[in-house]
């Protein structure tokens, strides 16, 4: 299939998931946010936002492409760095 | 490098996983590459500042016990990172190349188009023939878009099909596997797997990286931050600003799997032939940016690019976006049958000049996309090519300090005439207002939609009779309500973008 939902393409690439996380996000932060840029803008939908004003967020299946914290830059919420060396993301064919 | 070095550095892997050193495909050689030096490179192996009599002062920041010595640590193995290792360690340089995926390339993401074939064959004779490219780009298309139309301007050139070609498409995570090996066969240490956390100073000079494991300070004469976008290394270091979300795009990707044979079919290609399509205006609605679409062998590599900023002010998430582009008509039939093999998303650099870094200071340089060296400008979309030029502007740097045993900021300032004369900075220069045009509303929202709609006007066929071009135009930008001003404003910026 050509057009394909969002859970079809997040499967594609490989993850190899760090049970450090890179990315601390301070939740206090987001409860005063009205932005909520990470919600739009994180191309593996990482960010979800909560009835109570908080983000659940899940560091498993990133792209570590940086958006994120580019785009909270102002608000500061986002804690930012790479996976370990060897693990995370790896492409194949991208 | 000696017998004693390689040991050393053999010793200095020993803490690491076999399967994260070299390559990955089985084969770590000293052997030199068939072709020894470049223009203007070193042809002979540079004596190391110890053997040269230079003491280094005392390291304070380092841990107790010993920590390894290069000449040059260049950190990540993208086009950038690998060109400069090939070069200094043709140079005859100990070079050490560090990537914190699990090999090169398993973390890079490009449309991928890799134009300016000749500045690697200049490295590399013939390097097509070997590299893992999929078709040489001799078909260019620029597509203006509005919802229901689309008009292209769609070049083809014969001459772009001989050898060294002008580009290709390839899939990075092949090309810079690839890439890095070249440079580990000219015989720099390659290091997977290794995440580089920060630089190491003394006395106001880097002296090295600190790299993400026990014991993990690594020195070096020169340290080469090829980091990629984020350019953690060239922050660290205070050579690099935050970015503003309007200087920094993001892209999101897809290779689909179509037969050869279709792909030829569909988009009128023989053999090795490949297109580069580029998209601007509906294809990404509100959003600043635009689409691609690249033949590879048995694929095609699609994506939408939008700036950070203009997501965020539309609330637009992009894998949406990127369905809204397949499903266009112009796309739509290029897609149909194809199935998804992978998807994908990476930040790229875009305002150009007036983002570059300071490129260096003492003990260290900045290249490629680290550097935002991405060149963006309505026509090109290029960057693998300066890359590649800036990484060896850095390598040839590097040697020359080593030359002179001075590795201080007033030696490596010569970056930015190695880098004028490979013509990096003369072209981000020239271009320095186009990033800025190009990414502007009227341009990005409304010229698109004019030229469409113009277009469609001119050749309809319904019995009201011919009009000439003055009036179609003029009832054009009424019906847009765009004022004379504003169009002659917008020629201005645009004669000033690529005129002159």
């Amino acid at each position: 299939m050509v057009m394909t939902t969002f859970e079809e393409k997040i499967q594609t690439p490989r993850f190899k998931v760090d049970a450090i996380p890179h990315i601390v996000v301070h939740a206090e932060v987001c409860h005063t946010c009205s932005v909520r840029a990470c919600v739009y803008v994180c191309p593996a939908n990482l960010f979800v936002p909560l009835d109570d004003g908080g983000i659940l967020f899940n560091y498993e299946e990133c792209f570590e492409c940086g958006t994120c914290y580019i785009a909270c830059n102002e608000e500061g919420a986002i804690e930012w760095s790479y996976p370990r060396g060897g693990y995370g993301v790896t492409f194949r064919e991208a | 490098m000696t017998r004693r070095e390689t040991t050393r550095v053999r010793r200095l892997f020993n803490g690491f996983n076999p399967i994260v050193r070299g390559n990955g495909n089985g084969h770590h050689t000293d052997r030199r590459s068939p072709v020894d030096g470049i223009a203007g490179g070193a042809e002979r192996p540079i004596s190391s500042p110890q053997e040269g009599g230079r003491e280094r002062p005392r390291r304070s920041t380092l841990n107790p016990s010993r920590p390894e010595q290069f000449d040059v640590i260049v950190v990540g193995a993208g086009p950038a990172g690998s060109a400069a290792a090939l070069v200094t360690a043709r140079a005859g340089l100990k070079v050490l190349l560090l990537e914190r995926g699990e090999y090169p390339g398993s973390k890079n993401v490009s449309g991928a188009a890799l134009y300016g074939s000749a500045i690697l064959h200049d490295l590399i004779p013939n390097w097509w023939e070997q590299a893992p490219v999929e078709r040489y780009i001799c078909r260019r298309m620029l597509s203006f878009m509005s919802p229901e139309t689309s008009v292209s301007l769609d070049f083809r050139s014969t001459t772009y099909a001989e050898p060294p070609y002008n580009g290709f498409s390839i899939l990075r995570p092949k090309f810079d596997r690839w890439f890095a090996a070249q440079a580990e066969a000219a015989g720099a240490f390659l290091l997977n797997a290794a995440v580089v956390d920060d630089v190491l100073w003394d006395d106001g000079r880097v002296i090295g990286v600190r790299v993400r494991r026990e014991a993990g300070d690594i020195c070096a004469n020169v340290v080469i931050a090829c980091d990629g976008a984020n350019s953690f290394l060239a922050k660290k270091a205070g050579l690099q600003r935050e970015f503003h979300t309007h200087e920094m795009s993001l892209g999101v990707k897809e290779v689909i799997g179509l037969d050869e044979q279709t792909i030829c079919e569909r988009f009128q290609l023989t053999g090795g032939e490949g297109v580069a399509i580029e998209y601007l205006g509906a294809i990404t609605g509100e959003v600043h940016g635009g689409g691609f679409l690249y033949t590879n062998r048995d694929s095609l590599s699609l994506g939408v690019i939008g700036q950070i900023s203009s997501f965020v002010e539309h609330r637009q998430r992009p894998y949406e976006l990127l369905e809204r582009f397949k499903a266009h008509p112009s796309v739509a039939p290029l897609v149909r049958g194809g199935t998804l093999r992978e998807y994908s998303a990476h930040i790229i650099p875009e305002a150009g000049w007036d983002m570059l870094p300071q490129l260096y200071t003492d003990g260290m340089l900045v290249a490629g996309d680290a550097a935002a060296l991405c060149f963006v400008a309505g026509l090109y979309f290029e960057g693998i090519n300066y890359a590649i030029q800036s990484g060896l502007a850095a390598g040839e740097t590097a040697i020359a300090a080593h030359r002179a045993s001075d590795f201080s900021v007033q030696t490596l300032a010569r970056y930015t005439e190695h880098l004028r004369q490979r013509q990096v900075l003369t072209d981000f220069e020239r271009y320095r207002h186009t990033p800025g045009f190009i990414n502007s509303a009227r341009l990005q929202n409304l010229y698109p939609a004019v030229i469409a709609h113009g277009a469609e006007r001119l050749f309809r066929v319904d019995g009201r009779g011919k009009q000439k071009l003055l009036p179609i135009a003029w009832e054009t930008l009424r019906h847009f309500e765009l004022k004379p001003f504003q169009v002659l404003q917008d020629l201005y910026r645009a004669g000033r973008s690529f005129g002159w």
